[in-house]
């Protein structure tokens, strides 16, 4: 399969073409960070895939690697200072790290594209919004100025953004918090990408404004039927919009579910954790739960799990044995489908 | 004046239910900007260097007998006209040669580090004294006192330096040290004043100020106390990377023939008569001129380092 | 816009106004007499010098002799030297084109090499040819002007014969190229360290990700997001620096004998000729004020975060 279809004016086709199975598969990836305080291991191992038309969440803290793997998919690391030593990243059967850099420039944008968290700094402040869209049409379909324009126009009334054609040469800071992550949008959706990575596409915004960008993401994922990786350290965003979770700590995939389950039965005290700090009405009252201690150091990552210093059930053997993802089943062991934990009590954590 | 309009990054990113909590691994101890900079300072090869070197300089201000015997005005016109340095003759009279009228360069070059030392550290030190007064009490008050001293500043400001100290010092018939210093000082506290003016602007409505003031301090109080030592950092970046600036004006100026006279001894001055020797015997003019690029150097080195360190956003 | 303009050039008169009055009563109110210069050390009557001060009109009151000079400026008249007797604006109109010309010959050297070098450097930070720069232009910066002006008229008169110590033709632009180098590497030093800076800051900053992640060609993202993010802060330093160059000129001009302003202005200091020091300086104020007006407009035009206010 060749990546180059330069003057392809009818989408892509979506889903299989000559290639099935996954759309986006991550296979063993390890990123680390030289620095002057030494090599941080920011990925260690993570494996997950992403098929066309579906969601899923990466859930973590900061550090956790959550963002850091989705630069390495999306191929905008800092390298130096990063690295990949070891790992694959398949897009639609074929490794994008063995790919020259001009390939990987054509798939950038068009094939997969990305939302970043903060619009304001995220988009060009000298340049207008109609021509940071309208870049996307030029560059990648090879469309003049003006139809470029007409181009941007049509995507930011696509994103619901009023008066597109009055606004289309205001400049970023002119906008709200919300029509700015919306134009960042309009900008990743331009080309019909097959997968969009959203990295906390909401943070940044209110409460109120979050729901409405969160609903318009949704809603355009749906119609273009493309994948989703959607990067959050919030639980409230993930239930709604997700099909499945993948929860991450310290470089590591420590948890794999789908999300209604992940919700109803933790299967890794991390995840666990999370869910429990969540303010409960019916709690009222009650002092609200919080992890304790610090997220680890990545270039001392603790020995055996790196949850053990901050788990309330860690025995010896976590803090010798790193624990492999385990796939999780029922107790009379039938297999759950797409669940997985990196706990070496897994079964006391969601059974017991 | 154009500004730019706040960048307001939205401030309600207080965590939604549900959210981990977005902590960065913890610091190991909690250290103030100060501190931090002497933290990295002391680290950096290029502080220590310079710092080194203006420490040598500060010697030769005060103790110029501990590096030679010799007298910078002692001219022997008969045995020593134009003599060429005799480089292995090291801390020697004739180290260094002698210039158009017989006088050892090497104790000239030792003297003569006082006028630069004096003029560099005695201009920065007025203009410091004098901007930040100015600036604190523009940023502070605000209103017509800010629009008077602001123009005022564009006034000073839109003389070129070099033109207004020139002018300044034609007047004086006896130039010494403190008439330089004075001059270079009059007209060099624009810098400063501005950027007092707009650390105490940006300060002042910082939240502490604005609870010092609700518990009833007094105007000097919360200046000296709470704006001052917040607003200082800026300022001494400025200040320090102007002092070699200010060198490089006293031998520019001593060179025109408008900064010290003999029988002052200045780099700037030696570099004046060694012009007319420049075919026939240029280290009368190339060692002086060295002599006042290294040190200018040594304080620009300085003022980088200690620019790097103080300001934590080009780490 | 148009008001905007307006308000500025109106708040101009002031400064204007201002620092001429501060050069013409350092001129005039400091100790020194131009009549007395005049004179020489040959002995003098009394009463000829005070008829002398009376005609130029010196033994009026300081303001009130300022107030006759910038009545006269404003009529186009500079006044008249009293040693020479010829009018200012003679020796104006025979100099500034000399110091036009260097300035601006300096101005495109700072430009074109200053921004070049600083491109190179900024592209590829903390490497050995970054590193490279920061040193030479480190040491540029602390070579004052009259020891980068000897060093060349050393190397490129003396030792290699290419030029003429000193400029026999103020006017030809051959002759005028080692001046404008020496006065243009201060400029040129600062203005690379401020690319380079800038472009090392904006290289990092977070819409260069986005064009990354948009699919860009390297060339489109330098070539159209960094450089025009990382120009800005250059562009205003380069205005402000046109009134630098032109009293740096004073030295420069000095050294390779080039008959422009600077030596125009230092002679007449030397001979405390009032009228020519102050509209010379007054012109440069101008250019200055000018410039700087420029700049923000310029600014403006290239930021669209700048508001005008």
């Amino acid at each position: 399969m060749t990546i180059i279809d330069e003057t392809a004016d009818i989408p892509a086709p979506r889903g299989s073409e000559d290639h099935t199975g996954p759309l986006l598969e991550v296979r063993d990836l390890h990123v680390e960070f030289h620095t002057r305080d030494g090599v941080a291991k920011a990925v260690n191992g993570v494996n997950y895939s992403v098929d066309a038309g579906e969601t899923l969440a990466v859930l973590g803290e900061s550090g956790s690697g959550k963002s850091v793997t989705a630069q390495a998919v999306m191929g905008i690391l800092d390298m130096p200072p990063g690295r990949i030593p070891k790992g694959e990243i398949l897009f639609r059967g074929q490794d994008m790290l063995k790919m020259s850099g001009e390939e990987r420039r054509k798939i950038r944008g068009r094939r997969i594209a990305m939302i970043f968290q903060d619009a304001l700094s995220s988009l060009n402040p000298v340049l207008s919004v109609g021509y940071q869209l309208g870049e996307m049409f030029r560059v990648h379909e090879g469309l003049s100025k003006k139809e470029a324009k007409a181009k941007a126009i049509e995507m930011m009334d696509r994103v619901k953004i009023p008066a597109a054609a009055a606004r289309v040469n205001d400049y970023p800071h002119q906008f709200s918090g919300g029509m700015r992550q919306r134009i960042m949008i309009a900008m990743a959706l331009a080309l019909e990408p097959d997968l969009i990575i959203a990295d906390e596409p909401t943070t940044a915004l209110d409460v109120t404004v979050q729901a409405q960008v969160m609903d318009l993401l949704a809603e355009l994922q749906r119609e273009y039927h493309m994948g989703l990786i959607l990067i959050t350290h919030d639980l409230g965003v993930v239930a709604d919009v997700a099909d499945k979770i993948a929860v991450m700590y310290a470089g590591r995939i420590v948890e794999r579910a789908p999300v209604h389950e992940l919700y109803k039965r933790p299967a890794h005290p991390y995840t666990k954790g999370l869910l429990d700090s969540i303010p409960r009405l019916d709690q009222k009252g009650q002092e609200l739960y919080a992890i304790k201690g610090l997220p680890p150091n990545l270039t001392r990552i603790p020995s055996g799990c790196a949850f053990n210093p901050r788990c309330p059930q860690a025995q010896d053997i976590c803090r010798t044995d790193i624990p492999p993802l385990h796939g999780v089943t029922e107790q009379d062991g039938t297999e759950l489908p797409g669940r997985a934990s990196a706990c070496h009590f897994w079964k006391e954590t969601i059974h017991g | 004046m154009p500004e730019k309009t706040a960048e307001k990054h939205v401030t309600d990113k207080a965590p939604a239910p549900g959210a981990v909590a977005e902590a960065g691994p913890a610091p190991a101890k909690a250290r103030s900007l100060w501190s931090d900079a002497w933290h990295d300072l002391r680290r950096n090869p290029m502080f220590l260097v310079s710092s080194a070197l203006i420490a040598l300089l500060l010697v030769m201000t005060f103790a110029p007998g501990l590096f030679t015997s010799a007298s910078p005005r002692d001219a022997d016109l008969a045995e020593h006209y134009l003599q060429p340095p005799n480089w292995g003759h090291f801390f020697a009279p004739d180290w260094l040669g002698y210039d158009g009228q017989g006088r050892s360069i090497y104790a000239r070059i030792v003297y003569g580090a006082r006028a630069s030392i004096l003029v560099g550290v005695g201009v920065t030190v007025l203009v410091t004294i004098l901007g930040t007064f100015i600036g604190m009490i523009a940023g502070y008050f605000g209103g017509w006192i800010d629009s008077l001293l602001s123009r005022l500043t564009d006034v000073f400001f839109g003389i070129p330096f070099l033109l207004g100290a020139l002018v300044v010092l034609t007047t004086f018939e006896n130039r010494t040290v403190w008439v330089v210093i004075l001059a270079l000082a009059f007209l060099g506290w624009t810098q400063i004043a501005r950027v007092a003016r707009g650390a105490v602007i940006t300060v002042k409505q910082a939240d502490y100020v604005v609870a010092a003031k609700a518990l009833g301090a007094s105007t000097g109080r919360i200046l000296m106390k709470h704006i001052l030592p917040n607003a200082l950092a800026p300022i001494i970046v400025v200040a320090t990377i102007a002092l070699g600036g200010y060198i490089a004006a006293e031998a520019t100026l001593s060179f025109l023939g408008v900064g010290l006279a003999e029988p002052a001894v200045s780099w700037g001055l030696d570099v004046s008569t060694g012009r007319e020797q420049l075919r026939n015997a240029p280290f009368t003019l190339i060692i002086p001129s060295v002599m006042v690029s290294i040190t200018v150097l040594s304080f620009l080195m300085f003022g980088d380092a200690v620019r790097n360190a103080l300001d934590p956003k080009l780490r | 816009m148009g008001r905007y303009v307006a308000r500025r050039l109106l708040q101009m008169i002031p400064v204007f106004i201002g620092s001429t009055l501060l050069i013409f009563l350092m001129m005039y109110a400091l100790p020194g007499d131009p009549v007395r210069a005049l004179m020489g050390d040959q002995a003098f009557d009394p009463a000829v010098v005070a008829n002398i001060r009376k005609d130029l009109g010196l033994d009026q009151p300081i303001l009130q002799q300022y107030a006759n000079y910038l009545g006269g400026l404003f009529q186009g008249d500079f006044g008249t030297e009293i040693g020479s007797q010829r009018p200012v604006a003679d020796i104006i109109a025979d100099a500034f084109p000399v110091t036009i010309r260097l300035t601006l010959f300096a101005f495109a050297f700072t430009v074109f090499v200053g921004v070049g070098l600083g491109i190179v450097a900024g592209l590829r930070p903390d490497t050995l040819q970054d590193r490279g720069l920061l040193t030479l232009t480190l040491v540029l910066i602390s070579m004052p002007s009259f020891v980068l002006g000897f060093l060349m008229q050393y190397l490129f008169a003396f030792q290699w014969q290419l030029t003429t110590p000193t400029v026999r033709d103020s006017m030809n632009f051959g002759e005028l190229m080692l001046p404008a180098i020496v006065l243009g590497s201060l400029s040129l030093a600062y203005v690379a360290r401020l690319t380079r800076t800038s472009m090392a800051e904006n290289l990092r900053a977070d819409y260069m990700r986005t064009a990354v992640a948009k699919g860009l060609p390297k060339r489109r993202i330098v070539g159209v997001h960094l450089m025009r993010n990382s120009l800005i802060p250059v562009v205003t330093f380069l205005g402000t620096d046109i009134g630098n160059l032109m009293t740096g000129a004073i030295v420069t001009e000095g050294i390779f004998n080039v008959k422009g302003v600077g030596n125009a202005i230092y002679e007449a200091l030397i001979r405390r000729e009032g009228a020519t020091v102050v509209g010379i300086a007054s012109l440069i104020v101008l250019v200055y004020l000018a410039t700087s007006l420029l700049v923000d407009l310029l600014y403006a035009v290239l930021d669209p975060r700048i508001r005008y206010a």
